[in-house]
């Protein structure tokens, strides 16, 4: 995410509109670059590069595709190359009309894609519920089973002979036309790619790969994302195939190698993950590679595969990383986080209600360990509930149970008397229950503005598509939820930092920009999971001052944490756990002259 | 028919669950999957293969060489591609280090060795038939291979150790024994078991470079349905693999018996990804 072409730095400095075009201008000025090469290629006359560089266009539709689902989603999807397969024999049969009546070029082309889409759904399926290397071999199984039935349904796809691939017609079928056709879908498939990765959308993704239990605290809904994902992919993978069975002008199942396969991934990797610009680049150079070495072709892909392996080890971020510039400029040494709790009431205005979050008698054990046992629970909206207790009491199981990560054996959580479905985490966000982990999940590669921004991803409007064809509820959705993503960084204090990539961010900066995350969601409810770990004496008394703000919103805070001073300067109600079960309940002052509590907790 | 389909079978069941035992060594040794497990088991033909008929060396020397470059393999493995991503386990960078390196062996023995599947040499003329050394020699490969890591693991004590690590890497550091040393230890042994796989089943498979990507899918699919780091498992749901294949490969032609198994893989890990077997799923929060 270096490198949204509506860069987030234009609305960060806001102020002059001059700026805010600079800005827009620097960040699209490789793409116009690359455009005005392209455009202008058939100029220099010469066939031979023309061929190349339909070939890039043509890779291109598809590594556009793919790199939404495996640099941003992080599915490692390394046998694509079976939906170039499936879309190249489908255009081709279809236009020579081996198994239908012939039908046109561009007709076939869609159906194509089409085809590409279902199938594209359905070998990302395993994704949804499978481990990373699961979901690899099954794209590989997948992609050595499509070469075979191309080869051995010979009625159709002609066996090893093969068949001739799609003739556009007219200007289409001269060597510039059809060049100025790829190139075309190309721009097409960078535009709307570039769009979806600056959209909730995109960063759903990307949150999914790098911190996907905060992306289902969000409310991102993973499986329709990744389905939606597979679907746009797979279509794009199909109008590839396609254009590349007219590009060969004769296809045999020898012409889709495994080595495909491994360009299309690399490129993506070599380009760095969340970025379009790095991947486009990685496309280019590596089609255009191998001419320059001519003996090195049989050699290709075991560089490919070289160069793989050095990225890996050396440079994950890729190109996309070594171009990010603006990441590398120093950040100010001693900075200080001051929130401003005055601000809270103007962005939460609609939080509170009336009812409690209640939890009654429930009970969870692992593997005969009771993590919880019994516990009866009430949050009011409007005070801040303190948990304490000592390691292993259950305080951070209360907490997933409330949000949806773990089902309780026994009992129920209920708001306002309705039970909340258990190990339902994503449905969590939609009842305005926000939460911060013990550990802070960040989108390292993201800057902060978009780790913010992922808080409010439920109140998007626009679909998908829309976003994808950047219509106007997709702008609209962008500005409202910048807008509140500046405002709570401000209420945080971190607002100067917004453009920042996250993981240059200092552990406690990284506790509040949890917070603001949380405050996306405009919560009735807010649980915070040791938020003042880390956290110096001083950034704990601004904590203490934010906390107590928000909850005189009218947001119900449940706090864990171990520092007893802030539990006892902000809390009304304090439950103290201890081995799953209530200790002690009621106010600071009753809780702080409880003996056992004393004895077994606080100590002297 | 019948008995062609049990010898087949069980001989293809028998080197797919040798694959998936080499996943599974290297994986309780470091909580990786490695695209290696296929190369090495395409190595055993291949250097088998290159050892014996075209350099002309004695069977057992071609044996023993080959099974060493195997631990050799396993060790670069562990060193180059495993060791430097193992701290963050949790963004999955061994998938693509390890892929990388496959292919990079992958690429290399199609170049240098040959595209074509090139023949296997005959390794104890006995045959032909049901009992041909090429049916019976991966089953009993993988008998002696399940019976030897079972007495390694529950006998000796750098078993013992292995066993250790597998279970609580922490604790077994922190109890003092070499986890690095035991990892580089388990890679060696893995690659030893993948290129005997290949190398058993050699007379099958054949020399052949494109055998490294079928090994990885149909190895891993005993692994995946068996249960993660379960040998009884990789070993039963490898051999069943093996029947299912050739039973569907006789009975309705080849490509549906692809097309079979890998819808059935599909099916059952949506069903059960914890696999028949069945793990633990890990704590998230």
């Amino acid at each position: 995410m270096t490198d949204t072409p509506v860069s987030s730095s234009a609305a960060i400095t806001g102020g002059a509109a001059g700026r805010g075009l600079a800005a827009r201008l620097e960040a699209l000025w490789p793409y116009l670059a690359l455009g005005l090469a392209a455009v202008a290629l058939p100029l220099s006359g010469d066939t031979y590069w023309g061929i190349i560089a339909t070939r890039a266009c043509v890779y291109w539709v598809l590594v556009a595709g793919l790199n939404l689902v495996v640099g941003f989603a992080g599915q490692i999807a390394i046998g694509w190359v079976a939906l170039l397969t499936l879309g190249a024999y489908t255009a081709s049969v279809l236009t020579a009309g081996t198994a239908t009546p012939a039908l046109s070029p561009f007709l076939a082309l869609i159906i194509a894609g089409v085809a590409g889409a279902i199938v594209g759904l359905i070998v990302g399926l395993p994704a949804l519920r499978l481990r990373t290397f699961y979901f690899a071999i099954t794209t590989l199984g997948f992609a050595t089973i499509v070469t075979q039935i191309a080869l051995a349904w010979q009625s159709v796809t002609g066996g090893g002979v093969g068949v001739p691939g799609p003739l556009f017609p007219g200007w289409f079928s001269s060597q510039w036309g059809f060049y100025y056709l790829c190139l075309g879908l190309a721009a097409l498939c960078t535009w709307m790619t570039a769009n979806l990765a600056a959209s909730r959308f995109g960063r759903a993704l990307v949150a999914i790969r790098d911190a996907e239990v905060a992306a289902e605290a969000s409310g991102v809904a993973k499986p329709a994302v990744l389905m939606m994902v597979f679907l746009f992919s797979g279509a794009v993978a199909g109008v590839a195939g396609g254009l590349f069975a007219s590009l060969q002008s004769y296809i045999t199942p020898d012409a889709f190698t495994f080595d495909l396969s491994v360009l299309f991934f690399i490129a993506i990797l070599i380009g760095g993950r969340g970025s379009i610009i790095g991947p486009l680049l990685g496309t280019i150079i590596l089609t255009v590679l191998p001419e320059f070495a001519a003996p090195l072709v049989a050699w290709s892909t075991f560089l490919y595969a070289a160069l793989l392996l050095l990225i890996v080890l050396l440079m994950p971020g890729g190109i996309a990383d070594l171009i990010d510039y603006k990441n590398r400029r120093p950040l100010e040494q001693h900075r200080d986080i001051v929130p401003r709790p005055e601000m809270v009431a103007g962005i939460l205005h609609q939080a509170g209600g009336n009812q409690s979050l209640t939890l009654d008698d429930v009970a969870l054990s692992f593997d005969g360990v009771h993590a919880i046992d019994g516990l009866d629970l009430e949050i009011r909206p409007g005070e801040v509930h303190g948990l304490i207790g000592p390691n292993g009491s259950g305080k951070t199981t209360t907490l997933n149970v409330i949000s949806g990560y773990n089902a309780p054996d026994r009992g129920a959580v209920r708001l306002g008397g309705e039970p909340l479905l258990p190990g339902a985490s994503h449905l969590r966000a939609s009842r305005r229950i926000a939460r911060t982990f013990q550990t802070p999940r960040l989108i390292g590669a993201a800057s902060v503005l978009e780790n913010v921004m992922i808080g409010g991803t439920i109140d998007g409007r626009a679909t998908f598509a829309e976003s994808l064809l950047s219509f106007p509820r997709h702008l609209q959705d962008e500005r409202m939820l910048r807008d509140a993503a500046m405002s709570a960084l401000a209420v945080v204090g971190l607002d100067a930092l917004a453009a920042v990539r996250a993981d240059r961010l200092q552990h406690s900066e990284l506790r509040f920009m949890e917070i603001a995350r949380a405050l996306m969601l405009r919560p009735n409810f807010l649980l915070l999971d040791e938020p003042a770990a880390g956290l110096s004496a001083e950034e704990i008394r601004r904590l203490g001052a934010l906390i107590v703000a928000i909850a005189r919103v009218g947001a119900g805070v449940l706090l864990v944490e171990h520092h007893a001073e802030l539990i006892f300067d902000i809390c009304d109600r304090v439950t103290v756990l201890n081995l799953g079960k209530v200790l002690a309940a009621g106010t600071p002052a009753q809780i702080r002259s409880h003996r056992e509590v004393v004895s077994a907790y606080l100590g002297a | 028919m019948l008995q062609s389909i049990i010898a087949y079978g069980l001989t293809m069941g028998a080197i797919y669950a040798l694959i998936g035992i080499t996943y599974n060594v290297m994986f309780t040794a470091s909580r990786v999957f490695s695209f290696t497990a296929g190369v090495l088991g395409m190595l055993g033909g291949v250097l088998g293969s290159l050892f014996i008929r075209r350099l002309g060396m004695p069977v057992a020397f071609g044996f023993i060489l080959t099974l060493c470059c195997g631990m050799a393999i396993g060790i670069v493995t562990e060193i180059l591609t495993v060791r430097p991503v193992l701290k963050s386990l949790d963004q999955h960078l061994y998938v693509l280090s390890t892929l990388a390196f496959a292919l990079l062996i992958q690429q290399f023995t199609a170049i240098e060795w040959s595209t074509e599947p090139q023949p296997f040499p005959r390794l104890l003329n006995i045959g032909p038939g049901v009992f041909d050394q090429q049916f019976w020699l991966p089953i009993a490969a993988c008998l002696a291979t399940v019976v030897g890591l079972e007495l390694l693991y529950r006998r000796t004590l750098i078993g013992r150790a292995f066993l250790a690590i597998a279970e609580d890497n922490y604790a077994a550091r922190a109890l003092g024994l070499p986890e690095q040393a035991l990892r580089m230890t388990s890679y060696a042994l893995a690659g030893a078991i993948g290129t005997l796989a290949g190398f058993a089943g050699g007379e099958v498979l054949l020399a052949f470079f494109a055998n490294a990507p079928m090994l990885n899918f149909y190895g891993f699919v005993p692994v995946a349905l068996g249960g993660m780091g379960s040998n009884r498992g990789a070993v039963i749901g490898g051999m069943a693999l093996g029947l299912f294949q050739q039973a569907a490969n006789f009975l309705v032609g080849g490509i549906f018996a692809s097309v079979a198994v890998f819808v059935v893989f599909i099916l059952v890990l949506l069903a059960r990804p914890e696999g028949l077997g069945g793990a633990t799923a890990a704590r998230r929060v």
